[in-house]
């Protein structure tokens, strides 16, 4: 190996760049008499950053856990399309672990990483999709099971190397700082390669300078590795920096959807959302 | 076509030591980086087979001999290769420091007319695509910038560029073997027709004075000067080295080119620079050459670790400390150790080899110091803790080494004893003259400096003045026109005081400005450990502007200058200083990159604080244009308190600390 590229793509969707990948038609979550998402309908093309934003409980992780299967909405479906003979995947009644086999991998707004485990082991769980031997042999670590995790190596070093997490390797993620263990999470769902990434508020609780970085880490995801990411931000200006795409919730309802410029000069958004710290 | 195997003796170049490496050893591993979490080696073979390829590939793109190639990188399996495939074709490397920006850049590839540059990532290319698209914009452009390729070997983030003149290392490397297919016998005609007075590496000089200066180095200067190096501290070729310092300073290409070669062992390359200490730890070298500021680091760390650590430890640390101290001091001198054997193993095993070991320093059979004065202090601590340190002397004029301390004759105060078939003077002005087969052959395109350094008799002006003591170890004073003498005449050198003020672990620089009547020093303190006194005194403080005001802190360095100040003469003690609000920075301009201090800039930059200090004022105001990303400015005043030593007395029941600690 001379060369310093990258062996091993990240992104595992075959539709084609600005085709639609994955398309949420008029779904509606209830959880008794409450209404969380009233049919939302909105289009993810593949390529994209698409934002989600909206205030406080205007259902923007509903809508990211009806999409990973966490929640099954009562109305409406959720197609994925993987591009693979044109084959497409109603994900509205899919268990989660399948959808996570179809390539759709999520970080959380609280981390949820494996905090006693180091950052290399934790990022080797985002391979397990990709392992196929069973338990016993897993647990005695012996002959196919060990050299499945060296194949699966390479892949984690390339993602350790895009998101710069060398220095981390073998810490333990409890011990890590804030921005790490958010970065550790970015690159478990990296690891799945997957189709479409969902970033549930990535940025929440960084100072300015730690979301500069992963601002930047998230275009080269997408940029770079060419992986289409779904993105529930507060942050508006890093929103509108970053995404090519906003959709704008409101208590459970779409409000707008457009490009960042339309969305930011519509009315309803304004009134909703952008004008409420005015007032 | 196979090149006939070469003989030892005549290996006198470096393509030809390469060629007679893979020829007898090919199956070693030359080279080997870390990368992906993995070391991966690279053969003598290997290694000779990409390097040929390369050459070949500067031939397909017209590189003449005699050219200049620069590289412009951090340590990479590449920039060897691309330095011995320019040297393979007669060409000449010239290393650009990776973290040079703008002006200076543009002053090294003007001044050697270079028209291929290897650059490292998209980092440095973006600086290139900078200055070649400024160059192609101005229309009434002077032409003295003449890059027109850019190869890079971290194609990161490059996918998207569009510039004709980019290409890919490992691109050239292909067209370099398809053309060498279509000139068979080529690569082996130039390099038999090297010559042992070619010029192999131009190193820029550190330029602590003026723009850097382009100094020639043949590979008879730098053959030599490992020949002579290991004529008195053998490396063995299954030695470990880690190769973390630019390759633009000459120290690095010193060790790992010159002895590399002539030696043939394995160069190691750190992951990144933030997995460097665990990288170097993980290999564990044998042989080692860093400029002070490495080695006042480790014992930084050493001394906040110590200090976190629990009493007992501590206990432990102390008295195997003390331990080694003694048997130090008898073993510089070549004394028997004696009945101290025995506890000595003890201390070594509980209390000194645990540290050498975190530092990495555990293997190290000789660590070389060089490029500027270290405190003699911080030399004491690292042979207490059985660290064979020893202090080089020399220029990058004289390849960077022309004195140096002996295993058995080590003194703190001293440089050392010449190499073997080195010449040292003294001049009537107290200038240290060197001669020997490794001076330089000049400077590149700058005929009146090269006159002025060395002169017909072949001896090289220093412009450090020195003396010889008794033992006939050689003495730096300092930069000869850097040294002052005070009102009764005697000599001393601004470096002595400041190293003794850089002992402290909370002063990271130090500058001493004479005043008519008294000393004063502008004081820069050290982050991490200043920070980590703060907390421990459960001191609030925002930015390092912020923590360096904190009078707390300022009260602390004052017991630190005190304490400099007890083993200083009288007529130099340091009377009044103050704590610059920021840290030099060589993108200031204010320290080299080598992290020398460039005493004009400061005397330029600060002189409202030097005025201040001179005239011994309570305080002073600096203004500061701080110009943020977006283009708007934005003035600031600071204000620095001036701390005066007068009357100062030490705080009641302090004792004095032990080196390797922090605290009292």
């Amino acid at each position: 190996m001379v060369t310093r590229a990258y062996q091993h793509p990240l992104n595992s969707s075959a539709v084609p760049v600005g085709a639609p990948l994955l398309e949420v038609d008029s779904v509606s979550l209830r959880f008794g008499g409450v209404v969380a998402l009233r049919e939302v309908s909105l289009s993810v093309a593949q390529g994209d950053i698409h934002a989600v934003i909206g205030p406080n409980g205007a259902g923007k992780s509903s809508l990211l856990n009806c999409i990973s299967g966490l929640y099954h909405p009562q109305d409406g479906a959720i197609t994925l399309h993987t591009g693979e003979d044109g084959r497409s995947h109603a994900l509205t009644s899919l268990p989660p672990h399948r959808i996570a086999r179809l390539g759709v991998a999520r970080s959380f707004q609280n981390i949820e990483l494996f905090h006693g485990l180091t950052v290399l082991e934790n990022l080797m769980l985002g391979r397990h999709i990709h392992m196929r031997k069973n338990v016993l042999a897993s647990l005695l670590w012996f002959g196919p099971a060990r050299r499945q995790e060296l194949e699966q190596r390479p892949l984690v070093e390339e993602v350790i190397d895009l998101l710069a997490l060398q220095p981390y390797r073998h810490k333990p993620v409890g011990a890590l700082a804030y921005g790490i263990q958010k970065r550790v999470e970015l690159g478990r769902a990296l690891c799945i390669q997957p189709s479409l990434l969902l970033l549930d508020e990535p940025m929440a609780g960084m100072n300015s300078e730690e979301k500069e970085d992963m601002a930047r880490y998230i275009l080269d995801v997408n940029e770079l590795a060419g992986v289409s990411v779904v993105l529930i931000e507060h942050d508006m200006a890093v929103v509108m920096d970053v995404s090519n795409r906003v959709s704008v919730l409101d208590f459970g309802r779409l409000i707008a959807d457009g490009t960042p410029e339309t969305v930011k000069a519509d009315p309803a958004v304004v009134e909703a959302y952008l004008g409420a710290e005015e007032h | 076509m196979p090149h006939p195997t070469p003989a030892a003796e005549a290996a006198d170049t470096f393509p030809r030591l390469l060629q007679y490496l893979a020829a007898t050893r090919g199956e070693d591993t030359a080279l080997q980086e870390k990368r992906y979490g993995i070391w991966v080696p690279v053969t003598f073979q290997a290694y000779a087979s990409r390097v040929r390829d390369f050459a070949h590939g500067l031939a397909s793109l017209g590189v003449r001999r005699g050219e200049l190639v620069a590289v412009l990188g951090d340590n990479r399996p590449e920039w060897l290769i691309a330095e011995l495939a320019s040297q393979s074709i007669g060409a000449v490397v010239v290393g650009i420091y990776p973290t040079s920006i703008g002006e200076e850049l543009l002053h090294i590839l003007t001044l050697g007319r270079v028209r291929v540059v290897v650059a490292e990532d998209q980092e440095q290319v973006d600086k290139l695509v900078r200055l070649v698209q400024e160059r192609d914009n101005a229309p009434a452009h002077d032409g003295s910038l003449l890059v027109e390729k850019v190869v890079y070997y971290d194609p990161h983030g490059l996918e998207e560029y569009d510039e004709p003149y980019l290409e890919h290392f490992v691109d050239l490397e292909a067209h370099g073997r398809a053309w060498g297919e279509q000139h068979p016998g080529w690569f082996e005609e130039q390099v038999d027709a090297g010559n042992t007075q070619d010029v192999a590496v131009i190193c820029t000089t550190s330029g602590t004075t003026s723009r850097p200066k382009l100094a020639e180095l043949t590979h008879a200067n730098l053959i030599a000067m490992a020949r002579h190096l290991m004529a008195i501290d053998p490396i063995g070729h299954q030695d470990r080295y880690v190769s973390f310092l630019p390759f633009a300073w000459i120290g690095e290409q010193m060790l790992a080119v010159a002895c590399g070669l002539t030696r043939g062992f394995t160069i190691s390359f750190p992951e990144s620079s933030s997995t460097q200490r665990h990288d170097l730890r993980e290999i564990g070298p044998d042989v080692m050459f860093s400029p002070p500021r490495i080695w006042e680091s480790m014992l930084s760390e050493v001394q906040v670790r110590i200090d976190e650590a629990g009493r007992l430890k501590r206990a432990v640390f102390g008295w195997g400390f003390g331990i080694g101290e003694r048997v130090a001091e008898r073993r510089i001198q070549g004394k028997p150790v004696g009945a101290l054997r025995l506890l000595y193993l003890v201390a070594d095993q509980v209390a000194l080899r645990p540290v050498r070991d975190q530092l990495g320093l555990a293997r190290l059979d000789r660590g070389y110091t060089g490029g500027a004065p270290l405190g003699p202090d911080v030399f004491r601590f690292f042979h207490s803790i059985g660290v064979n340190l020893k202090q080089i002397y020399g220029q990058t004029e004289i390849c960077g080494l022309a004195v140096v301390h002996r295993d058995d004759d080590i003194s703190f105060n001293t440089v050392g004893t010449p190499l073997p078939e080195t010449d040292i003077a003294i001049a009537e002005d107290g200038e240290i003259l060197l001669r020997s087969a490794s001076v330089l052959r000049g400077y590149h395109r700058n005929p009146e400096a090269s006159a002025a350094a060395v002169d017909a008799d072949g001896w090289l002006h220093t412009g450090d003045a020195g003396y010889l003591d008794q033992h006939g170890h050689l003495v730096v004073i300092d930069r000869k026109k850097d040294v002052l003498s005070t009102a009764d005449g005697t000599k001393y050198s601004s470096a002595f005081i400041e190293n003794k003020l850089k002992f402290s672990p909370y002063v990271e620089e130090a500058v001493a400005l004479p005043t008519d009547d008294v000393m004063t020093a502008i004081i820069t303190i050290d982050p991490m450990t200043t920070g980590s006194w703060a907390e421990g005194e459960r001191l609030t403080y925002t930015t390092y502007a912020d923590l360096a005001g904190k009078s707390e802190v300022q009260e602390l360095l004052a017991e630190e200058v005190h304490r400099a100040n007890e083993d200083l003469p009288e007529a130099i003690r340091v009377r009044r200083f103050l704590l610059l609000h920021k840290q030099f920075d060589p993108d200031d301009d204010e320290v080299t990159r080598t992290r020398k201090v460039r005493r004009n800039v400061i005397a330029e930059r600060y002189a409202d604080l030097i005025t201040a200090l001179a005239e011994g004022r309570d305080e002073v105001t600096v203004h500061t244009t701080v110009t943020y990303q977006d283009g708007s400015k934005v003035d600031r005043s600071t204000t620095l308190g001036i701390y005066s030593m007068d009357g100062y007395h030490e705080p009641e029941g302090r004792s004095r600390r032990p080196v390797w600690s922090g605290r009292r």
